[in-house]
């Protein structure tokens, strides 16, 4: 039962690894192309394990901001997170905690979304099949890292072949992916406006937050949309 | 990267892996704690990802010299429609044919 359930999660988890699979070893290049050894970008991508907010942290230590603003960049882009764990936890409650230490070290946003869809079919969500859809996404990660990275050591001008428009168009595809939420072109319009100001008459490690905070406090004032009027409260979702 | 500059990164990796950790167990944590997050600050949260992002997207349009720029309104244009893989490969394309082609 548990063998069996191990495996329907490497099945599940495999589409998700394939589209993955390009980001991490697009990770492992740039990360050797910001100044990271091999090493340092396997590291990365074993501990850290989120691909938008390690490519988030390899640009900015590559500009040189400071570190508590690469660690809190880092931060902000996951903590989508607090709200993935908050919304599992109902579904893994049975978990003993060394099991809940590793469920919520493997929470990716796939795995996120595949957990909730399984409870909901009605299909337990056992450890066995959270750790096989786990794995196999954590494990490739490493090795395209590791790929990506020796591959990024063979390349000499990295604009030669075009790397370096690839993190902005990246990042790009991630904003896009927000666009159903509320305000967000507001919030777009005017995070980018102020980071651009800000890069202008600042400099440079300051206009990611001072163009981050410009779009979080309107999206603070901004009038709330309807689902917004009722204090959300979390306990009934449990 | 020098010595120290390199051990600053180790560091650096390593705390931005405990913050991570802490997003992934922080709403477990929150909701054996808090009742109810306030309506304000759930929408500031929500504008988190997007806000810190086009940081990193928009200066870029700008410094990046002009065949970066539209390979990124091409980008654009392609990410409306399709996943964020076709995005960088039209962009990718763009740089390229203007760097080896038009130059």
């Amino acid at each position: 039962m548990t063998k069996d359930d191990f495996w329907q999660g490497v099945r599940g988890g495999f589409p998700v690894m394939v589209s993955a699979a390009p980001f991490g070893a697009l990770f492992g290049a740039l990360a050797v192309d910001n100044g990271f050894s091999v090493f340092d970008a396997v590291f990365m991508s074993a501990t850290v394990y989120a691909g938008a907010s390690q490519m988030v942290g390899l640009e900015l230590f590559g500009h040189n901001v400071q570190p508590w603003l690469i660690i809190l960049s880092i931060f902000a882009v996951n903590f989508r997170h607090i709200l993935y764990s908050a919304s599992i936890a109902r579904h893994i409650r049975h978990f003993s905690g060394v099991q809940k230490f590793f469920a919520f070290f493997l929470l990716v946003d796939p795995q996120y979304a595949e957990t909730e869809k399984r409870a909901e079919r009605g299909e337990p969500v056992t450890f066995a099949w959270y750790l096989g859809f786990g794995l196999v996404i954590y494990l490739p990660w490493q090795l395209m890292t590791l790929l990506g990275a020796i591959f990024g050591q063979m390349i000499g001008d990295p604009k030669a072949i075009g790397l370096d428009v690839l993190l902005p168009i990246y990042f790009m595809g991630l904003v896009l992916g927000f666009r159903k939420r509320d305000n967000w072109l507001p919030v777009v319009a005017v995070s980018s406006l102020a980071s651009i100001a800000a890069m202008h008459f600042v400099g440079s490690p300051w206009h990611v937050s001072i163009g981050a905070i410009a779009g979080i406090l309107l999206a603070a004032c901004l009038p709330l949309s309807k689902r917004h009027e009722e204090p959300v409260t979390l306990e009934h979702e449990v | 990267m020098d010595n120290a500059e390199h051990m600053q990164l180790i560091y650096v990796i390593l705390a931005a892996a405990v913050a991570t950790f802490l997003t992934r167990i922080g709403g477990y944590v929150m909701i054996t704690q808090m009742k109810r997050i306030p309506p304000r600050m759930e929408a500031a949260l929500n504008a988190v990802p997007a806000a810190v992002l086009s940081t990193l997207v928009a200066p870029a349009f700008f410094s990046g010299g002009w065949e970066v720029a539209l390979a990124m309104l091409v980008a654009l244009a392609v990410g409306l429609r399709f996943s964020s893989l076709w995005m960088l490969l039209a962009g990718w394309l763009v740089v390229m044919a203007i760097r080896h082609v038009l130059i």
